[in-house]
């Protein structure tokens, strides 16, 4: 009886508004400290790309000067959460300019005094590059659970894209490299759909029994065919496409519009997964099936048939994040190259509350982290990234033991629905 | 439009749900089925909504049949319901629950909002069901939630609207609200069939009364028919089960309960300001219609739901003991799901009969436990308590229910308890074990328990109680006498006239510590004769042995 | 309301006694019963049968001789299957050899050679399923009392961590020294288990999102202490490795003249012998059990729910820590930052296959550890790469899920299966 459970069980109740701000000012007290440890000397900050048509000028920032302005800042905003009432907009706001603070804060502690200047279109670029696959999953993930069936097998279906991109493009060129990639992902969207749907398997053992088989699959057929014939694993990659106008923007252009197809395939995907949703009545009836199945059964929707489409549709999305770490990066296939992006698409998904954009933000934070170890390990930075990296696992958890609001999943999802 | 059901007849294995039912709804008529719980009704509400299909029987509508197999076709047969359980998606608004699965869109399936919101108010101004499109459906009271519902089925031009216990989540002023609704709808021509067990609401608005009880149409009456003719075709006769029982000697009080009240999700409390009193050597039978708060007050007792008041046992105020304190202190209770709170179907039946003693001797010396103590208990117990199953081993979720109360039982009594919490004890069950269950429980009585039995069976609480208390809406609306007739208790247990009556509850305005007579005082309205049951006097005989 | 009768299972549409009909039909009716009421044997080895049948069509079909003469197919039909069965039969006899025996070393013995050499394929699948036996157990544990723990991996690593710390970083006699370590590695195992039982408890957060967000944190703070001179780093090294266990705190062999045992596979029966008689011989146990099973129930009778799911996850974190020292202090001696390997998910898949029973994560611990080791030794001798072992493993854990489809095939009706069909769970539980 769920309701003697919720009932009993004594919930975590916590201040959040109080939360919010001291976690404001502890971050802006970091801040402080990143200037009072940083290096005498200036930060500097390179915005120009090297063959840009115009050339922007670097800034040079007094490093320990930055970080205490922006430490107070933040203590500022976190005085004001605590004692003004804000509407939604404001308090992401002051999330959202909290969290640049802390970036530039460490960013010009790290740098501070060096003569290698930090390149911002670079790790921009390089956050959008890392994103993909993460946007890509997490809105597989939307697709999927939005209608109620979690999907735990992300990381696998990034897998068999991956792979399967690889191998067809070298025999068949990059675009059916890219449609084949996408079908695998499908492939092993059905095998959740049917498992979960049909056989009433549950489905987080489900998921993760699929990652093994991915994972094994295209290891084993990497070591036993790729490694003796590398005429199927050539590496074959598309090339970047400016998008002329857009792409000469200073700053903007070279991050949002200078990249490979991969880039825009996710912009196409984000808006037709947000606007599909939300917006239309597809996405109404989607999400009446994964919130009350018996409400839209008794309105003739097929709950059935629309939670079949959706796992495949999610596992074809997914599939296209898979090609994009082979034929969109490195190109060649190599084993379990998805190194756990599944799982941390599944964490964008689940902090981005179940949104398309909500997710992409989660996986744009997630792989400015990524991009950011990957700078920051270039220099001499006296604290290991590897503590950056663990950032975005632990705000997830934090979301998830609602401490910062509740975190509340499409109400019947991972519930298979049989008819009474 | 007419409205004619023919001979419906639904098995579930071998339970009859609907025994050729007929029933007749003319257009523009309020009719209202009455029934208590497990009459039938909500059954023959869903084969006409299509989610049920009859085993026989036919339907049809301005004389043509017609055949409803799923939603679609009583949607397209202009059947609506409005179910006891909302069908209504929590975090979408008014307009999207409502136009769900006919959205109006614009291009490329497009929500067209707009027109929704417009085709929501039409309907809401039109039939006076004031409703806010664009409010979240979570946010909402109840009662608007209802409109919601209400507004869904008229969006489908629904010409029969069946609403299934629309009252028991609403306030009176959301009542009759309610009522105003029906009164337009009727107006402009729709029929409606409203189902509840409340007399005081169904002659209120109903322009005929059709009675249900166990499946069978059993009457149908004018609404000017008085509350002891509708009570007594509810409830009909009792059948005098024949326990053979000495009569009650009660002793001190054990369970002193005081001002208990639980909130409920819908703003009132769920159990409001209960308060009683059982002393050793007496059952308490609480009466009522399943669904006015005896099932939260029993896990109130028991403290498995947070609740204000106070619960004493021999003196120990409890109120905020945790349930295994409680069961600790001599408190023993059979749930009213048996297989789900009361079991654990997986496990054996020897394991299930420790449940809630696992830890102690001679089952467990420290954290080992003593499989052959455990083993013998259970052999022991299984013969005792006549539990029909080929081994202790085997798992409880293949007895019978018969058995698998017997098991509950034999837990619950196999230890020393005080008092026993029996929350519809006999449900499901043959008679066979029916009868086994009472003696067991008068036993119990017998030796100095203190016993309350929450029954929805008015056969079971004439059979066994010594006092009867009356629940609805989560008060008790009276004590009574096992002489008290069926048609007083009937009206008890629907609201009916002799409710709430300010000082006919003895108990309720007692002090706590106060452990004193029940002087002969108005205790008991009614018909009803002071019964000998309750000794006058604290030297009574009895009690513990 | 509508009131069913409680009563036993409704029968299955009777079929006519096999007798009736002919021997043939009645054999695979007798199967098809026994795979449907789901007796856990038949069900396992008809899985593995399963797994190895299609294991063998993916060794034939990816070897480019055996893909050549099917491509004769039509001209020399009996070429192509030959091949095709001498590819599957070569690998699998080198598994077998590499795993449970080797002929040539029983014969090698009798003419002067090693005895010892004889038992290395066993020791070596003994060795293989030490750790898969300690995280089964805390993937099987947890499970029984109604919780996923996918996060033995973050356990293991919690655990690993400790374990090397205190081998290489303080200084005790012999014996003391290895039960130090691994007392270690199960305290820092069940802290990071603790973490996830607290967090379930007091907030509700799933497990299943904390365990596995647990596990990157834990890889990357052992990246992290790897990377930390005063930490894990050995000292002159840059690459993230740590220093070796010293000697006195290493598991050693045990037993006299061959055979000879790991010690660590010791304790790992140890460890399940000790899971078994916490599960069924313990009032702990018992709670867990009724917890898992039906919590309302649980609620009912007075035990404490939540208090529960902490122990179960301390417990469970710490059997998975104790498989991160066993590896550690025994085949393997320095931590490095990828050591975790697959030990997690194996132990989910060790214990699925167990059906969560003691004796059942042994037998499947046993099982995988020789699909390990013999794939090693598959790889060296017949150039089958040993990531074949994950596919067979993957499918013999998803063909155990097959009972709900061949009953479905069948449209015979459930009964009590072994199959992974556990009360599926959501996210919102």
């Amino acid at each position: 009886m769920t309701t003697l459970a919720a009932a009993i069980r004594a919930p975590v109740t916590v201040n959040r508004r109080l939360v919010a701000a001291g976690t404001f000012i502890a971050f802006g007290l970091i801040d402080i400290l990143f200037g009072l440890y940083a290096h005498r000397g200036d930060a500097t900050f390179a915005f120009s790309v090297s063959g840009a048509g115009v050339h922007v000028p670097s800034i040079h920032a007094p490093a320990s000067a930055v970080a205490y302005a922006l430490g107070a800042a933040s203590i500022l905003i976190g005085l004001l959460r605590a004692f003004v009432d804000q509407p939604p907009w404001a308090k992401r706001l002051s999330i959202g300019l909290v969290l640049l603070f802390f970036v530039v804060s460490l960013l010009c502690w790290a740098y501070a005094g060096s003569a290698i200047p930090l390149n911002v279109v670079n790790l921009l670029q390089g956050t959008m590059n890392l994103s993909i696959p993460l946007v890509l999953g997490a809105l597989a993930g939307c697709m999927c659970e939005r209608s109620g069936v979690i999907n735990i097998a992300i990381e696998g279906q990034l897998l068999v894209g991956a792979f399967t991109a690889a191998v067809i493009a070298s025999v068949a060129g990059l675009w059916l490299g890219v449609v084949t990639g996408s079908l695998a992902g499908g492939l092993l969207g059905s095998l959740l759909a049917v498992f979960a749907i049909r056989f009433l398997v549950d489905q987080i053992i489900l998921g993760v029994v699929l990652n093994v088989l991915a994972s094994g699959l295209t290891g084993y057929l990497n070591d036993r065919i790729l490694v003796t014939h590398p005429n199927l694993n050539t590496g074959l990659t598309f090339n970047p496409v400016k998008i002329p106008g857009l792409g000469d923007i200073p700053i903007i252009g070279p991050v949002f519009f200078d990249s490979t197809i991969f880039l825009y395939i996710t912009y196409a995907m984000i808006i037709l997964v947000q606007v599909g949703l939300f917006s239309t009545r597809w996405g109404l009836r989607v999400r009446a099936v994964g919130e009350h199945p018996t409400a839209a059964d008794t309105v003739g929707i097929r709950v059935l048939a629309t939670r079949y489409r959706n796992v495949i549709l999610g596992g074809l999305i997914a599939g296209i994040g898979g090609a994009s770490l082979t034929v969109g990066s490195v190109g060649t296939f190599t084993k379990d190259m998805s190194s756990g992006l599944g799982y941390i698409a599944l964490a964008a998904m689940i902090f981005g509350r179940w949104t398309p954009l909500g997710a992409t933000a989660a996986a744009l934070l997630f792989g400015f982290t990524n991009s950011l170890q990957a700078t920051l390990s270039t220099i001499n930075v006296p604290v290991s990234s590897f503590l950056l990296l663990m950032a975005p696992y632990v705000a997830t958890i934090i979301a998830v033991a609602g401490l910062v609001g509740r975190v509340r999943a499409p109400a019947a999802d991972g519930k298979p629905y049989v008819k009474a | 439009m007419k409205l004619e059901l023919t001979g419906i007849t639904k098995h579930f294995g071998s339970l009859v749900a609907n025994d050729h039912i007929d029933l007749t709804v003319e257009p523009g008529e309020i009719r209202a089925l009455l029934g208590e719980n497990g009459a039938g009704k909500t059954t023959l509400m869903n084969v006409l909504i299509g989610l049920v299909q009859p085993d026989a029987g036919e339907i049809r509508v301005d004389g043509k049949p017609v055949v409803i197999h799923s939603p679609k076709d009583a949607i397209a047969a202009r059947i609506g319901m409005v179910h006891q359980h909302f069908m209504l998606v929590p975090v979408f608004t008014v307009a999207e629950n409502v136009t769900l699965g006919l959205e109006p869109t614009r291009a490329l399936g497009l929500l067209d909002r707009r027109r929704a919101r417009s085709e929501v108010r039409n309907l809401s101004e039109r039939y006076g069901l004031q409703v806010d499109p664009d409010a979240y459906v979570e946010d909402l009271p109840v009662g608007v939630q209802q409109r919601v519902e209400i507004i869904k089925t008229l969006i489908r031009e629904a010409s029969v609207l069946i609403l299934d216990e629309p009252t028991s989540v609403l306030t009176p002023g959301e009542t009759d609200d309610l009522f105003r609704i029906m009164r337009e709808l009727r107006a402009g021509g729709r029929s409606i069939v409203f189902i509840s067990h409340k007399l005081k609401e169904v002659q209120a608005i109903a322009d005929t009364i059709t009675i249900i009880r166990r499946g069978k149409v059993v009457g149908e009456r004018p609404p000017t028919a008085t509350d002891t003719e509708l009570a007594a075709l509810m409830v009909g006769r009792p059948v005098q089960l024949r326990v053979s029982k000495r009569p009650a000697q009660p002793g001190d009080v054990v369970l002193d309960v005081q001002h208990l009240t639980v909130a409920g999700e819908h703003g009132s409390p769920v159990v409001d300001d209960v308060s009683f009193q059982v002393r050793a050597g007496e059952i308490l039978g609480v009466a009522g219609v399943q669904g006015n708060g005896q099932t939260e007050l029993c896990e109130a007792l028991l403290g498995l739901r947070p609740a204000s008041g106070s619960v004493l046992l021999n003196g120990r105020d409890v109120s905020h003991a945790t349930p295994r304190d409680r069961l600790r202190a001599g408190i023993g209770y059979i749930p009213e799901d048996r297989q789900e709170d009361g079991l654990v179907g997986d496990f054996s039946v020897a394991d299930n009969m420790i449940l809630d003693v696992y830890d102690r001797r001679p089952f467990a010396s420290g954290i080992a436990l003593d499989l052959s103590a455990i083993r013998d208990n259970a052999v022991s117990r299984v013969a005792e308590f006549d539990v029909r199953t080929t081994s202790v081993d085997t798992a409880t979720q293949t007895l019978s229910g018969g058995n698998q109360q017997k098991v509950i039982l034999a837990r619950e009594i196999g230890r020393e308890i005080k008092v026993l919490l029996a929350s519809q004890p006999t449900r499901g069950l043959d008679v066979g074990s029916i009868e086994f269950v009472h003696r067991r429980i008068v036993e119990q009585r017998d030796q100095g328990v203190a016993v309350v039995i929450v029954s929805s069976e008015l056969d079971e609480i004439y059979a066994l109680a010594d006092r009867i208390a009356v629940m609805y809406e989560g008060k008790i609306t009276g004590f009574r006498t096992p002489a008290v007739s069926v048609e007083e208790l009937g009206l008890l247990m629907a609201g009916g006239s002799g409710a709430g009556r300010p000082g006919t509850l003895p108990e309720a305005d007692r002090s706590s510590t106060a452990v004193t007579e029940k002087s002969g005082s108005s205790a008991r309205s009614g018909p009803a004769a002071e019964a000998p049951a309750d000794p006058p006097d604290d030297s009574a005989p009895g009690g513990p042995p | 309301m509508s009131e069913q009768q409680s009563g036993s299972p409704p029968a299955p549409s009777q079929r006519p006694p096999p007798a009736a009909r002919r021997p043939s039909a009645s054999f695979s009716r007798t199967i098809l019963d026994a795979v449907v009421k789901g007796s856990p044997t038949v069900v396992t080895i008809l899985a593995f049968v399963a797994a190895v049948v299609l294991g063998g069509l993916l060794i034939a079909f990816s070897d480019t001789t055996v893909l050549h003469a099917w491509s004769q197919f039509f001209s020399a039909p009996g070429n192509a299957i030959a091949q095709a069965w001498d590819a599957a039969a070569a690998a699998y006899s080198a598994m077998f050899e590499g795993a449970i025996l080797n002929p040539h070393t029983v014969s090698a013995a009798f003419h002067g050679g090693s005895v010892g050499a004889i038992f290395y394929p066993l020791s070596q699948t003994a060795s293989d399923a030490t750790p898969l036996v300690l995280t089964g157990l805390s993937v099987a544990i947890a499970f029984r009392a109604g919780l996923f723990n996918i996060g033995a991996s973050g356990q293991w690593v919690g655990g690993a961590i400790v374990a090397t710390y205190l081998g290489f970083g303080i200084s005790l006699p012999p014996v003391i020294h290895v039960i130090v370590c691994l007392l270690g590695g199960f305290a820092g195992g069940a802290v990071i288990g603790w973490i996830v039982g607290e967090l379930k408890a007091r907030t509700g957060a799933h497990e299943v999102i904390v365990t596995i967000m647990l596990n990157y944190i834990m890889y990357n703070f052992l990246s992290f202490l790897l990377g930390t001179p005063k930490a894990l780093q050995q000292p002159g090294q840059s690459n993230l490795i740590s220093p070796p266990v010293a000697a006195s705190a290493r598991l050693p062999h045990v037993g006299g003249p061959p055979p000879q045992v790991d010690a660590g596979f010791l304790i790992a029966l140890a460890a399940a012998a000790g899971v078994w008689w916490l599960l069924s011989r313990s009032t702990i146990g018992f709670r867990f059990r009724t917890v898992g099973a039906n919590p309302s129930a649980a609620r009912s009778a007075g035990m404490n729910v939540e208090e529960s799911w902490v122990l179960v996850m301390l417990i469970a974190g710490g059997l998975a820590g104790l498989a991160g020292a066993a590896v550690i202090l025994g085949p393997v001696q320095s931590i490095t930052f990828n050591s975790y390997g697959t030990y997690g998910f194996d132990g989910i898949t060790v214990a699925l296959l167990g059906r969560a029973s003691p004796v059942g994560v042994v037998l499947a611990a046993l099982l995988f550890g020789a699909l390990h080791a013999g794939g090693t030794a598959m790889e060296a001798a017949t150039q089958v790469p040993s990531s074949l072992v994950q596919v067979l493993q993957g499918l013999i854990v998803l063909f155990v899920a097959a009972p709900p489809l061949i009953r479905a095939m069948f449209r015979l009706r459930a009964a009590r299966a072994a199959g992974l069909e556990a009360v599926p769970k959501g996210w919102n539980t």
